[in-house]
């Protein structure tokens, strides 16, 4: 956990993307927070040491009010502006380059998304884009399907991370395709975040223990009951499936297998195996 | 004749005095330069430009800031 001194036996290496090292493996969203206190203390507790932004337009009919910078340290966090709701790849550049005038970092969650129902990426726009953003200079981290063949192609366009959905965003079904996201940690040697999907701490725990680098989420701190609670949940489930996953899972067999010695039982007639 | 320049704002059209610089506008909107990105056209403007860039008779400016988001 950020700040604290892990004994050995829960050492870690940072997690390095996109040039930024860090310490909690949870990247967490600002949106949907009833206030942004209750944002600043989500972020807090969820240990995060990155959090995603949106880029909207100012709203000139509204006094100015608090803005959501004001809540958050960026002396604690990094921020990484996404490009939420650009339907092509075009618009998803303009975003991104908007983002870096106001944050100057080289940061971007580039999503390039297919319709406005389903949200799911569009593949052929998000690698249009990658290509454009990495020549520009940017840190490229992509929300993508959890194509495994697309991934690859992703990190080969210059991607500094894959950030394959686990299920569709917000849409709280967990991690739809553990198989699809084994063979993409095998297939590619940047970072891969699971992004989107998450509904509760055991999906987070889930994409760890298999081996994802990061886990992405938002509203599933956001949209629960007690958000606070849940940022909790989402810290710790995110620390135990990355050491589940360093620790190595025993592999399952298809029969028992005795914890207590099977020699040394006392003398019984009933009970012995047939 | 009507007087100033005519232009669209995050999609609305707004009449603006002449020889207004882009950074004098968003100072009359009440926006700090500081959290807030401009593009001119479909074309960012570094912030440093923005007391140079001059609104121009049917500018289309997108006025953008950072929002909760995941």
């Amino acid at each position: 956990m950020p700040g604290d001194q892990p004994r050995a036996h829960e050492s870690d290496q940072p997690l390095l993307v996109g040039g930024v090292s860090l310490r909690s493996r949870l990247l967490v969203g600002t949106g949907k927070y009833a206030s942004f206190e209750q944002t600043r203390e989500a972020l807090e507790i969820s240990g995060s040491e990155c959090v995603t932004v949106a880029v909207r337009r100012v709203n000139l009919d509204a006094k100015a009010g608090p803005s959501l910078l004001d809540f958050i340290d960026r002396k604690r966090f990094h921020i990484l502006p996404n490009t939420a709701g650009c339907f092509d790849a075009a618009s998803a550049v303009r975003t991104a380059e908007l983002a870096r005038a106001i944050l100057d970092t080289p940061l971007v969650k580039l999503e390039v998304l297919g319709d406005p129902r389903t949200l799911l990426p569009d593949p052929v726009g998000t690698l249009e884009a990658t290509r454009e953003l990495v020549a520009q200079g940017f840190q490229v981290l992509v929300y993508c399907s959890d194509d495994p063949r697309l991934c690859a192609r992703l990190e080969q366009a210059g991607a500094a991370s894959v950030m394959p959905a686990g299920s569709p965003i917000g849409s709280g079904q967990g991690i739809l395709n553990p198989n699809a996201l084994r063979i993409i940690l095998e297939l590619v040697r940047v970072p891969v975040i699971v992004d989107a999907g998450v509904g509760t701490a055991s999906d987070v725990a889930l994409a760890m223990e298999l081996g994802a680098h990061g886990v992405l989420l938002n509203t599933a701190i956001a949209g629960a009951r007690e958000p606070l609670r849940m940022a909790a949940a989402m810290r710790d489930a995110c620390h135990a499936g990355r050491m589940a996953f360093l620790a190595g899972r025993i592999p399952r067999l298809l029969y028992a297998n005795a914890s207590s010695p099977l020699e040394g039982q006392i003398a019984a007639d009933l009970g012995r195996a047939p | 004749m009507q007087q100033g320049v005519c232009i669209t704002v995050n999609g609305t059209q707004r009449r603006v005095r002449e020889q207004l610089m882009l950074a004098d506008l968003l100072a009359e909107l009440g926006l700090s330069v500081r959290g807030v990105a401009v593009e001119r056209n479909r074309k960012l403007v570094r912030a440093q430009d923005l007391a140079s860039t001059e609104v121009l008779e049917g500018d289309e400016l997108e006025l953008v800031t950072l929002v909760g988001g995941g």
